[in-house]
């Protein structure tokens, strides 16, 4: 079933928003630069704003149809809305603010439990502070907490890793994805941050001044770098699905399997036979036609090209196909020259294992799935 | 009835317990105050009360409507809601007695319908102390309002709260200290009502004769310099009082919210 079913226009002021987009993806992420119309999207789709035309559906329930003049107000939606700066009640408890939407929701659609929500956000030795002496990443937590006991059939996240330090970010990451594979409720993300995407979204929609630019499966749309142009961020890159096969302790080290072969990484908390998300960038990949040999990479993937995109400047980038993950490699014009990458030619593709950082490496899920 | 007591053994001439210190301390007041000067102090108090309890809820809707409504005729509004303060009190009273009185339009139609009597009544001073009042009490509610961040009800609305609850659980709370503040400036500023009261409703000792229309009337009388003291004092003290009371409720209102 379609999630979300979106297509607006809205001006405002200078700026003028025309989108349409679909997806039934479990985390959807808006993308794209400040300014680009996504926090006027998630407000449309939240109820905050009125579109000027359109119509918005949640599930199958039309909610905004300015051509028929329906337009369900927010507190009829059951839009759970996470913003960038939390937003709790200064005037109420931890406990308070969490269960602040249980008083509004009908009784025989209170499904999420207190306690269940509590324990999946590790919030429980907060319950009896209040908002003004919380940190950060504790506020957030409260915020989606607070959100999600209103059993809303939607979540809204904007930004809402955006104000915090890169300790509290990874604080928060982990809950995130817990949700998107354990609550049962499909979330929109707002986000302008590449690493942040990889590691969440099932779908990808990137906007643009206003526009969509591109939708799609995450893994898609993340190896595209030309789909990025105009939003200024040039940071294309492979997102694979692996598996802990084993640690090397001694090393330090990790290795993960993937379709495309093994991949060796820095030392993982994962426990083995845990799933997780790998993110390869494509300025961290060399290619090379012939197997390499005394080489200090630990990372060699065969494959094939399976397409040359349109140069940027010096840089070219190459899809690769590596025993079905595709891959993508950056390299210069003059490489792709000398060597004669083309279409359907066999590669290898050179990755250092400390190209793995924080950013690239998401959150194991659990082996059993 | 402490008071009726210590009047009666003033009467009878009986000597208090000195060890009962607090019927002692009662005592020295009716004591130090005349009955009439004593009269005068409770009316006050209550004309001050029923003025700015009564006004409490217009004024919080009037503040709401200035500060977050858009309809025609909302400057007018304003305008007309702090008049009082720029205009001489003796101007409003005027104005009251012209409408309110037994037969002004709006007074016969209470009095008839509601059996509603402002004229020479302590109603009459509790309204006109109420209307010269207000403009505060709109003011420091207005500026609260303002000062209430939309992004926390809009938060609430996204939670499911009717906008209703959204005021009565959100607004009104966080609008707390300011609703105090306007209520304390409407109490002080209706414990010195003078020039609209004694137009309306004169200055009937024991009916309109409040705090400062007693001090006036003991100078204009030979030897009331004492008694327009002692009241002076009193009118400073409960000022005071009333003051301090805010303080600390909207200190502790706000050591709550940010702690």
């Amino acid at each position: 079933m379609t999630v979300l079913d979106v297509d607006i226009r809205h001006a405002q002021g200078a700026f003028d928003l025309q989108a349409r987009f679909q997806s039934d993806g479990k985390l959807t992420a808006l993308f794209g630069p400040s300014g680009s119309g996504k926090t006027t999207m998630v407000n449309a789709i939240g109820g905050l704003l009125r579109p000027d035309h359109g119509h918005i559906a949640v599930q199958g329930r039309v909610l905004v149809d300015t051509k028929t003049g329906i337009f369900v107000p927010k507190h009829r939606r059951r839009i759970g809305y996470v913003f960038q700066e939390g937003r709790l009640f200064p005037h109420l408890d931890v406990r308070q603010n969490l269960l602040f939407g249980r008083w509004f929701t009908p009784r025989r659609e209170r499904k999420t439990g207190f306690g269940n929500v509590v324990e999946l956000l590790g919030i429980g030795h907060l319950l009896d502070r209040w908002p003004a002496t919380l940190s950060g990443g504790e506020k957030q937590r409260v915020a989606i907490g607070r959100a999600l006991l209103a059993d809303p059939r939607l979540l809204l996240m904007d930004e809402p890793l955006a104000s915090l330090d890169e300790a509290r970010k990874a604080e928060i990451l982990p809950y995130i994805e817990r949700l998107r594979d354990e609550g049962g409720v499909p979330i929109v993300l707002v986000s302008h941050s590449v690493p942040e995407i990889a590691r969440l979204a099932t779908i990808v929609v990137v906007l643009s001044e206003g526009r969509v630019t591109a939708s799609g499966a995450a893994s898609e749309i993340l190896r595209h770098t030309n789909l990025f142009r105009q939003t200024g961020l040039t940071e294309s890159g492979a997102l694979i699905e692996a598996q802990v096969l084993r640690h090397e302790d001694g090393f330090g080290l990790t290795v993960l399997q993937a379709r495309a072969g093994t991949l060796t990484v820095p030392l993982l908390a994962h426990p083995v036979g845990a799933r997780m998300r790998v993110r390869l960038r494509a300025r961290d990949i060399i290619l090379s036609l012939q197997e390499p040999q005394g080489m200090s990479a630990l990372n060699v993937l065969p494959g094939l090209i399976s397409s040359v995109d349109e140069p940027e400047g010096p840089s070219v980038d190459v899809q690769l196909d590596c025993g079905g993950d595709a891959l993508v490699a950056r390299v210069t014009r003059k490489s792709v020259a000398e060597l004669g990458l083309r279409p359907g030619l066999p590669v290898h593709a050179i990755i250092k294992s400390i190209a793995f950082d924080q950013d690239a490496l998401g959150g194991a899920t659990p082996a059993k799935m | 009835m402490p008071a009726i007591e210590a009047i009666a053994d003033r009467e009878t001439g009986h000597a208090f317990d000195a060890s009962i210190s607090r019927q002692g301390n009662r005592r020295l007041v009716t004591d130090w105050l005349s009955p009439e000067e004593w009269t005068a102090v409770r009316l006050s108090l209550k004309v001050a009360f029923v003025a700015m309890a009564a006004s409490l809820v217009p004024g919080i809707a009037i503040a709401l409507l200035l500060e977050r409504g858009r309809f025609w005729g909302r400057q007018f509004l304003d305008v007309l809601v702090h008049l009082p303060l720029v205009l001489p009190p003796v101007v409003v009273g005027w104005f009251l007695l012209i409408g309110f009185g037994r037969r002004g339009p709006i007074g016969a139609f209470l009095a008839e319908h509601f059996g509603i009597v402002f004229s020479f009544r302590w109603t009459g001073a509790a309204l006109a102390c109420a209307i010269m009042g207000f403009p505060l009490l709109v003011r420091a509610i207005r500026l609260s309002i303002a000062a209430v961040d939309r992004k926390l009800e809009d938060a609430a609305g996204t939670l499911g709260a009717h906008p209703v609850w959204v005021f009565a659980a959100v607004t009104l709370p966080l609008i707390v200290p300011g609703i105090i503040a306007g209520m304390v400036l409407s109490f002080a500023k209706a414990m010195g009502e003078f020039g609209a009261t004694i137009t309306f409703v004169s200055n009937i000792p024991g009916e309109t004769q409040t705090i400062p229309s007693a001090i006036y009337t003991y100078t204009q009388v030979p030897g009331g310099e004492s008694g327009a003291m002692r009241l002076t004092l009193v009118s400073i003290v409960v000022s005071v009082a009333a003051l301090w009371l805010s303080e600390w409720l909207a200190r502790r209102m706000r050591r709550r919210i940010h702690a």
